[in-house]
């Protein structure tokens, strides 16, 4: 089986934003909305102050909380773990969102653009089923099916990657198969010490977040 | 330690959402008591009538909140996990029982849409505690309280409407009771278990909310039964105080709770990157 999951090295994420512009670009997704987004974080006093950039969106749970409140069945998941919105389906009660604890979710009543009134490219991404229902990160489903469907290796092959992590400037996201121990993925996780947001909720995130090597804390 | 942005409040559920919470939770409420306080003929009605009134006032309000209200029967495709697919098999459960009950005043029919009212409060307990992303609502014990606050307000309303016309019989008067203490009961349980989760806005304006609950819709409407029953003179304005007490602090308690109380699980990190030397 596939397990198409996440990889971001919090060590080498700078903050820069471009897996944001990234997906916005790719998906199309009007203003104040954020599929993928990067937290800065600054925790500490002077002078002992640190600073993380943390990038967020939909984890691709498990067990998503989202799917199982849903009353629609809008939300699905996949069997390669990815985690789905039916926008025909949905009737946008927000349930989902309030299920979320990652704030991945967004609902826009209205159409809405950069510059009030549309660009040619936002012409060309604007999709009227997304308006008044749930949307969220889609680890750009379209762009892995449409890649394997030409043998490319998602992760690997940029053209079968999510935008994110094409886009990366510092390497610091990841994308590819868990199930597979010789992925791309399977080898940063064997390599670093790494945790998952909010993992004692049971939701078991997609996303890993790489923290430190491993084995190093005993060396030192 | 955990590190990160803090918690806010949501914003996709509004006072439309906090609506259904608090008109339905007080029509089931109303529901449950009226078919088992002995009403019958055009006070059972009337009750049954105002009950699934609040109840429709409750779902029309959220359907305002829906992006796609066209779409609102979509709401019923999902009965094996979604409480909010099964609140809305309830309530239609209890609608149709309910209307079948006032259209031949049966009795019997009026117990089985009032344990279908029943069913309908526990789903709404069960849709709160289900949002995984609210710590303030997936606090088990909320269940019980979202449960025993519709009891509670239900027979509020009740005993409040029958002192406009007459004294409440003491049996409804004695279930009035034993709801106000079920639900201070499950206030205490509740406040135990969202100690350990909720973050500190959250608590203080449940613990506002909570005291509300407590001093104004149990212990006074408690003392005003005592009064009344002691002097028989003010007996039907007491009870009508005590009724309303009851019903108005659990609305509030319930608009808080959505509108309020509902701070996000926000970010955090249990570890912060290591780079560079050490």
């Amino acid at each position: 089986m596939t397990r198409w999951a996440m990889v971001a090295d919090l060590r080498r994420c700078v903050g820069c934003q471009t897996c944001t512009a990234s997906c916005k670009q790719a998906n199309a997704t009007p203003p104040d909305v954020q599929w993928r987004r990067v937290l800065d974080m600054e925790v500490g006093e002077y002078p002992a102050v640190k600073r993380a950039f943390v990038p967020v969106g939909c984890m691709h749970c498990d067990e998503p909380p989202c799917m199982h409140v849903c009353p629609s069945t809008a939300t699905r998941k996949r069997p390669d773990g990815i985690v789905t919105i039916d926008y025909d389906l949905c009737i946008g009660c927000s349930y989902c969102a309030v299920a979320c604890p990652y704030q991945a979710r967004y609902k826009t009543d209205r159409a809405s653009f950069a510059y009030g009134k549309p660009t040619a490219a936002e012409k060309q991404g604007f999709d009227p089923k997304r308006l008044a229902v749930a949307t969220k990160c889609t680890f750009c489903a379209d762009r892995i099916d449409a890649g394997m469907a030409k043998g490319l290796t998602p992760g690997i092959d940029p053209e079968a990657t999510p935008a994110c992590v094409n886009a990366c400037i510092s390497q610091t996201l990841s994308f590819g198969d868990i199930e597979d121990p010789h992925s791309n993925v399977s080898q940063l996780l064997a390599e670093n010490q790494t945790f998952r947001m909010h993992e004692e909720l049971g939701t078991g995130p997609g996303f890993y977040y790489i923290w430190d090597k491993k084995g190093e804390e005993a060396a030192a | 330690m955990n590190y990160g942005p803090k918690p806010w409040q949501q914003s996709n559920w509004d006072f439309r959402a906090a609506l259904n919470f608090i008109f339905g939770g007080a029509g089931a409420g109303l529901l449950t008591i009226a078919a088992f306080s002995g009403l019958g003929g055009n006070a059972l009605r009337a009750e049954f009538l105002l009950g699934m009134a609040l109840i429709g006032a409750g779902l029309v309000s959220v359907w305002f909140e829906i992006g796609r209200p066209l779409r609102a029967l979509n709401v019923g495709f999902n009965p094996f996990t979604s409480w909010m697919t099964r609140e809305s098999f309830a309530a239609g459960l209890v609608f149709a029982l309910g209307l079948a009950a006032v259209w031949l005043a049966s009795r019997p029919l009026a117990q089985a849409a009032a344990l279908a009212a029943l069913v309908f409060a526990y789903c709404q307990g069960r849709i709160l505690q289900a949002a995984k992303g609210i710590p303030a609502w997936r606090v088990p014990a909320l269940i019980w309280l979202v449960f025993t606050t519709a009891l509670a307000e239900g027979a509020g309303l009740l005993v409040a409407l029958a002192a406009l016309f007459d004294a409440p019989a003491r049996g409804v008067l004695g279930y009035f009771s034993l709801a106000l203490i079920a639900r201070a009961l499950a206030w205490s349980m509740y406040r135990g278990g969202v100690t350990k989760s909720a973050v500190r806005p959250a608590l203080a304006v449940l613990e506002r909310a909570g005291k509300l609950l407590i001093q104004f819709g149990t212990i006074a409407p408690l003392a005003l039964l005592l009064a009344g029953w002691f002097a028989p003179d003010i007996a039907r304005i007491a009870v009508l105080l005590a009724g309303v007490a009851a019903l108005a602090t659990g609305w509030q308690f319930k608009f808080v709770l959505i509108t309020r109380a509902a701070y996000n699980q926000g970010f955090a990190l249990p570890h912060l990157p290591v780079r560079g030397t050490r």
